[in-house]
């Protein structure tokens, strides 16, 4: 099953010209810079803002085809949108709110129930509050619970952490999470924030002026020449989907599987058998052509060296291969020399624990 | 305390005031629409057509009202022969008067209300499959609704006091269109009318401030209801 779609907007000087067909169920993120086109794009495919040429097809129900005359208003396509403002309606309070929507759903069979989604939501102690009252990260939530009892067909989230500081987005990432794992409905997640892509993501859309430069798992990305220039050299690195082998309550680590060797790192709230997906920068990753001894370092994995490309004038990418797993390191040009690194040459990669960043996740 | 003339002025000035009223609302809203949200291409000319009444003096007002609603005008003649109704020296023409003049206030207000409405909360209420009558009545109407009662309150206040337009279109006939206004005038015509045009006076002084009054507590009510 796909989200297909070719569409054409302009927008005075703004020309957005993208099309992809992605896999779905799943998280698209449209990724990109400010003015890339990522929420014009989001509008066209929820029938909101000036009406683009092309067509749009979520599996086999086509709401735009502009040569066949086939167009959807956005009222009947059933996708659920959660602005980065929340617009939610001044004039009712939050369970009003959130039937508004549910009072409008029709047609596909509800798979979103209003007890439910308040308690996943957390929502309980909030229902009789006016919308004033309410914070930030708290109208974001009503917005999703609002958004996902329309009983959307699929759901955008356009920005919806944007407006949000960094303590408001940690309470309601895990939000966005459940909400991904529990229901099947896809998902297109616009953000500027690449962290937070691979934290949701299933397949990125990356965006630059107007256009699809690059589509793929976020796994594959990593590499991605377009994206390493948006995103910079701080944010690129691995992203692993593993399971969790063994958990050390004492130390509070958990132990995951990188083809025949293991990774010990933190990870909150993991059980055994949890997917995890893992992001490993490569600025945390160090290199070394000895067995390295008598380091602080506890996760060091054996690979080789696959590749080394240019990052900028410090510093070149090196991606290790560890048995079919690929890992970056961002190293200076002057100890790519000194250590003569070449494809083929085996490395031991070795990793700060500490550094590593985990989250429980467990593909739709 | 007051006398049965007074008493009459008032009662006349109150129903022609509620009657333009609920006359011109329904119209005001539309054209506060048309000229706040809809692409119409005459749009700078309407809003100048909207306004004449407020530049022009009412006595052209109410000329051009006899002009197309008089018993000889198309539309009064039309009327009488139809329904039977006439517009010239009733109060209902009194009414029609009013409203025709008070109508650029009520615009004013409703539009300017409009205008404060974020369409991106009509558009949060498309993606939540409300056609756009839906749209219009659960989310632009109810949160408009400051504006409407303010412009509502507004041109009723104006409305108890419209002179010129009235004695014009309507004629200063006892019981019929002499509301206060005009009764307050036809007073200072009289030789001994200082007394009661003084009453009269003061009786359009509290009722102005008693609607302004009023317009102001329903504005806030609202408001606070809105969490603004």
């Amino acid at each position: 099953m796909t989200l297909d779609f070719d569409l054409r907007v302009a927008r005075g000087e703004f020309r957005l010209e993208a099309a992809a067909t992605v896999p779905i169920p799943g998280v698209v993120a449209l990724f990109g810079r400010s003015g890339s086109g990522k929420s014009t794009l989001a509008h066209a495919i929820a029938g909101l803002g000036p009406r683009p040429t092309g067509h749009l097809r979520l599996e086999s129900v086509t709401w735009l085809h502009s040569s066949r005359s086939v167009h959807v208003p956005a009222e009947r396509r059933g996708v659920g949108y959660v602005f980065q403002d929340a617009r939610l309606f001044p004039h009712y309070d939050v369970i009003g709110n959130l039937r508004y929507g549910a009072r409008r759903a029709r047609g596909s069979a509800a798979y979103a129930r209003e007890d439910e989604l308040v308690a996943l939501l957390g929502l309980e102690l909030l229902l009789g509050r006016r919308v004033h009252e309410l914070s930030g990260g708290e109208r974001q939530r009503v917005a999703l619970g609002r958004a996902l009892l329309a009983q959307p067909r699929l759901l955008v989230l356009d920005e919806p952490l944007a407006s949000l500081d960094d303590a408001r987005r940690e309470e309601v990432l895990p939000y966005l999470e459940r909400v991904r794992d529990r229901f099947g409905v896809p998902m297109v997640y616009v953000s500027h924030r690449y962290d937070e892509v691979l934290r949701l993501a299933t397949h990125v859309l990356l965006l630059d002026a107007g256009r699809v430069v690059a589509s793929g798992p976020p796994a594959a990305l990593g590499r991605d020449a377009q994206l390493r220039s948006i995103v910079g050299s701080d944010a690129v690195g691995a992203v692993l989907d593993a399971t969790i082998e063994a958990v050390d309550a004492r130390a509070r680590l958990a132990t995951v599987r990188v083809g025949s060797q293991t990774l010990q790192l933190p990870v909150p709230g993991a059980d055994v058998g949890a997917h995890v997906r893992l992001q490993i920068p490569a600025r945390d990753v160090v290199l070394a052509v000895e067995t390295p001894r008598g380091l602080s370092v506890r996760t060091e994995l054996r690979g080789v060296v696959a590749e080394i490309v240019r990052d900028d004038e410090h510093a070149a990418l090196v991606a290790v291969d560890c048995e079919g797993v690929a890992l970056f390191a961002r190293v200076t040009h002057a100890a790519v020399a000194d250590l003569a690194l070449a494809p083929g040459r085996p490395v031991w990669a070795l990793v700060k624990a500490a550094a590593l960043r985990g989250h429980v996740y467990r593909r739709p | 305390m007051l006398q049965p003339a007074e008493w009459d002025a008032l009662r006349l000035s109150l129903a022609v005031a509620l009657r333009s009223v609920a006359l011109g609302l329904p119209f005001a809203v539309l054209v506060a629409w048309l000229l706040a949200r809809s692409r119409l291409r005459g749009r700078l000319m309407l809003d100048a057509i909207v306004h004449l009444p407020l530049v022009l003096p009412p006595v052209v007002v109410g000329y051009l009202l006899l002009l197309v609603f008089g018993v000889r005008g198309p539309v009064g003649a039309w009327l009488d022969a139809t329904f039977g109704v006439q517009l010239a020296f009733t109060t209902a023409g009194a009414a029609l008067a009013t409203a025709v003049m008070s109508f650029p206030l009520m615009v004013r207000a409703i539009r300017l209300s409009l205008e404060a409405v974020d369409p991106g909360l009509e558009d949060a209420a498309r993606t939540l499959g409300a056609g756009p009558l839906d749209r219009f009545l659960t989310i632009t109407l109810p949160l408009m609704l400051p504006g409407i009662l303010a412009g509502a309150v507004i041109a009723f206040a104006a409305g108890l006091g419209e002179f010129g337009a009235v004695i014009t279109f309507a004629a200063n006939v006892p019981g019929e269109t002499r509301t206060l206004p005009l009764a307050l005038y036809t007073a200072l015509q009289a030789p001994d009318g200082e007394a009661l045009a003084a009453r009269l006076a003061a009786i359009s002084i509290a009722l102005g401030l008693a609607g302004l009054v009023i317009a102001e507590l329903i504005a806030r009510g609202v408001r606070r209801r809105l969490g603004r």
